[in-house]
């Protein structure tokens, strides 16, 4: 039986990716009657709350840091001996980005973003919003970005296409490759468990 | 300061006179363009367009082109008269004159300036130049610096350094920016020129503390060695120890940038035994309580960085203010890498003194800048933080009123972060430093008022840079474009050569820059523009401009036709992100043969589309290099 739920727009939807054993179809499918901003999977929630006082740099001193926006590279143009040396203080990370182009369906040239800069999925699909003026739907386990008009997918380590989601974030960063935006209907073969 | 004469002479541009150009040898193909003196073996410095002359193929040698009636007296007095002219623009310009004084002329250069190290060839400038002394080449293009340019693309020094170990026995100078060295490199270098002495590498990579080792303990007339920006690998090599013992002659040692631990013993004994020693930059490894020692066996200093400026376990209270008093010649103040605030006071005794101040790597607010600021009235240089926000700045615009240079750097180089420096700053210091020459100013928003208040009160101004960090903002108050503040940038100052622009533009800015800035030279375009139109503005406007660096703007193949005409006098063009497609650039390969096209791409990707992700390209008497790495490709003319 299909069921209609209405998600409140600050639900984090964890239900419908929730990852549990059982077939698919065993439980009652359910359909997202709007988009929320929030991205969800039950990683998200997780990190977005321990890391909720992290800072990205700077004098930030507020508690919930807003997720970082897309870090265009090499932009704003400073030498990354600078950047470096300012950041090493706040951060233990090293200046070793984790590049990967990120190309969108219909746009003509290619942006590129440092994974590392982005703690789970919720801020890096906020990036690519944000960098492409766009906005994509809400990942489910099942359905993908159904319904949304663009879908964020990935190459990986083996040459697949994957869709941004389906593993767990750490696994994600290490091995994509790089990443497309593909259109919605071209990506609904992707990612279906 | 960073920025010596000598490097200043380096970022500058070339010729401001008209230049001869290449033009003739490609576009009018059917026209014989050598005249008779041009046309023989003569090669073009790289350095300016104005003594471009069309290279034949087999270089000819000089001595068949004596004149029937040898005036060897006439000669001898030009090769005397020569020796006075240093000015590189002066010097082409005397080598075009006629035959004899292009060769008096090469043989009394002793300072040679590449701007571009694939615009000519190490052979062809040593068979021109005999008897060089100091050697100031540059490599790569500064979009380098941020990433858009993969590692390995070149600029080696290698194929330069073993020419010239055999051309330039005799050679001192060496000045490198934007190039690849290595340890066999500088290792060469120490053996082959027994009177070198100075040795400056600005933004260079590829070697570590073994080269540095081989510079210290060879070179014994060594007087400079400045690494600056540079990258250096830690060899685990205690390379302070191995200048020779005995008093040296060093003058200069800047250090500040490598990231190794330093023997500071030995630095203390190197330090005592340098007599001539007047610039110190310390990295930030050392301690305030070694810089302290250290001050105190060199009070002769001009130039100080620092190094850390924050003590370590152990380190003594000392009277660091009466180490900086004694310094009574101080006048170039660096550093502070690890600021621990509190010490600040140390530094009042000198700040009447100073004509340079650079305090980019202190996170430092406003407050505690106020008591330094506010007696550094002779202040001419001042690198900065945004941490200071408006305020500093407001109180840098009331006391620095000799202030020529300021760079305002981010603190945190993100977009869309709250910015504490703004157009409240800029507005302050347009109003208090009427002597302006050259500014840098990060920031997060602005408005067109500010700027057009800094292009009316600031006339002097010749270097403006302004980078509002967020992409494509507006005017935060009108919600305009940025277009109107930098037209008066353009408009109102009259001397300005180099500009970089930010914000939301449209082509109508564009519009401006072609139509006023007719000495610029040096344009960085980001994230700007509407179409075409925008980029031929600029390339049919500006007469002058030599190096134009473009990222993520719509501009395409029309607008690269658009400059066809003048390409043969500019350093380079770069154009990443933008518009630009194979069959566009392949054309004007075709169009100009001595043009050398490259498409570079990152990391072995496929074309998107067609179009290309990075263009840059040069003139060169070379044609392609045959260095390049598999990730460019250079288009060639028959292509």
């Amino acid at each position: 039986m299909e069921r209609l739920v209405k998600y409140e727009s600050d639900d984090l939807n964890l239900k419908a990716t929730e990852l549990r054993l059982g077939l698919p179809g065993s439980d009652e499918p359910e359909k997202f009657s709007s988009r929320s901003n929030k991205r969800a999977s039950p990683e998200i929630s997780q990190e977005s709350k321990s890391n909720s006082s992290v800072s990205y740099g700077g004098n930030d001193e507020r508690d919930s840091a807003p997720p970082a926006k897309a870090q265009v590279v090499g932009w704003p143009p400073i030498r990354s001996y600078r950047k470096n040396t300012l950041q090493a203080k706040k951060n233990e990370s090293d200046g070793a980005g984790m590049y990967v182009k990120v190309s969108m369906d219909g746009a003509p040239y290619l942006r590129k973003i440092d994974l590392k800069v982005y703690k789970c999925y919720l801020e890096l699909l906020k990036a690519l919003e944000n960098m492409f003026k766009l906005t994509i739907g809400e990942y489910s386990e099942r359905e993908g970005y159904n319904g949304s008009e663009y879908a964020p997918t990935y190459e990986d380590k083996d040459g697949d296409w994957m869709l941004v989601g389906d593993v767990p974030w750490n696994m994600f960063i290490n091995s994509c490759k790089r990443l497309r935006i593909m259109k919605g209907s071209e990506a609904i073969g992707l990612g279906c468990a | 300061m960073h920025h010596d004469l000598a490097l200043q002479q380096m970022s500058e541009d070339d010729d401001r006179s008209p230049p001869l150009d290449l033009r003739c040898a490609s576009i009018n193909k059917t026209r014989n363009c050598s005249g008779g003196i041009s046309a023989s073996g003569s090669s073009t410095s790289s350095s300016s367009s104005s003594s471009s002359s069309i290279p034949v193929p087999v270089p000819i040698p000089i001595t068949e082109y004596q004149s029937p009636y040898p005036d060897q007296v006439l000669e001898n007095v030009l090769e005397n008269v020569l020796h006075f002219l240093t000015s590189r623009r002066d010097r082409n310009a005397a080598s075009l004159v006629c035959k004899s004084w292009w060769r008096a002329e090469a043989m009394t250069r002793s300072e040679l300036f590449i701007g571009n190290c694939y615009a000519v060839s190490p052979h062809r400038a040593t068979r021109r130049f005999r008897r060089v002394r100091a050697l100031v080449l540059k490599g790569k293009p500064r979009f380098a610096d941020f990433n858009l340019m993969p590692p390995d693309w070149g600029a080696h020094f290698t194929p330069w350094l073993s020419v010239m170990a055999t051309a330039y026995p005799l050679l001192e100078k060496v000045c490198l920016k934007r190039m690849s060295v290595t340890d066999e490199d500088l290792q060469l270098l120490a053996e082959s020129f027994s009177g070198f002495k100075e040795l400056m590498l600005v933004c260079c990579e590829g070697f570590g503390t073994n080269g540095l080792a081989f510079i210290a303990s060879k070179c014994r007339q060594l007087r400079v060695l400045d690494l600056i920006e540079t990258e250096v690998t830690e060899d685990e090599v205690d390379w302070i120890s191995c200048f020779p013992e005995g008093e040296t002659c060093l003058e200069s040692l800047i250090f500040d940038c490598v990231e190794c631990a330093i023997n500071s013993e030995a630095l203390e004994k190197l330090v005592a035994r340098s007599p001539s020693l007047k610039k110190l930059r310390l990295n930030r490894n050392v301690s305030i309580g070694q810089l302290y020692r250290l001050m105190i066996k060199a009070p002769q200093l001009t130039h100080l960085g620092t190094g850390s400026f924050s003590s370590l376990e152990g380190d003594p209270e000392l009277d660091y203010v009466s180490a900086f008093a004694a310094c009574k010649s101080l006048v170039c103040l660096s550093g502070f890498r690890e600021i621990i605030p509190d010490y600040l006071p140390a530094i009042y005794p000198v700040c009447a003194n100073l004509t340079s101040l650079n305090f980019s790597y202190a996170n430092i607010t406003a407050e505690q800048l106020k008591p330094i600021i506010s007696n550094c009235y002779k202040l001419q240089i001042f690198w900065v933080l945004d941490s200071i926000c408006d305020e500093g700045l407001q109180a840098v615009a009331a006391t620095c009123k000799e202030l020529r240079e300021l760079r305002v750097f981010p603190i945190n180089a993100q977009e869309d972060v709250e910015g504490p420096v703004s157009e409240i700053g800029l507005q302050a210091i347009s109003e208090g430093c009427r002597k302006l020459q050259s500014i840098l100013y990060f920031c997060q928003r602005m408005t067109n008022a500010a700027v057009i208040a800094m292009s009316k009160n600031c006339p002097d101004l010749e270097v403006f840079r302004l980078c509002i960090m967020g992409r494509h903002r507006r005017d935060h108050v009108t919600g305009e474009p940025m277009d109107e503040g930098f037209g008066a940038i353009v408009m109102n100052c009259k001397k300005l050569t180099r500009l970089a622009v930010s914000g939301l533009l449209t082509d109508r800015a564009f519009s401006y820059i072609g139509k006023y800035g007719k000495l610029v030279r040096t344009l960085s375009v980001a994230f700007a523009g509407d179409s075409d139109t925008g980029l031929k503005y600029v390339l049919e406007g500006c007469p002058r401009l030599q190096k134009l660096e473009i990222r993520d703007s719509p501009f395409g193949d029309a607008a690269l036709q658009s400059g066809l005409h003048h390409y043969y006098n500019m350093r380079f063009l770069w154009m990443s992100s933008c518009r630009l497609t194979h069959r566009g650039c392949h054309e004007i390969a075709r169009a100009m043969p001595r043009m050398v096209v490259e498409v570079i791409r990152f990391e072995g990707e496929e074309v998107i589309d067609e179009y290309v992700e990075t263009l840059y390209m040069y003139r060169s008497l070379e044609g392609p290099r045959h260095d390049a790495p598999e990730f460019v490709t250079i288009l060639r003319a028959d292509g």
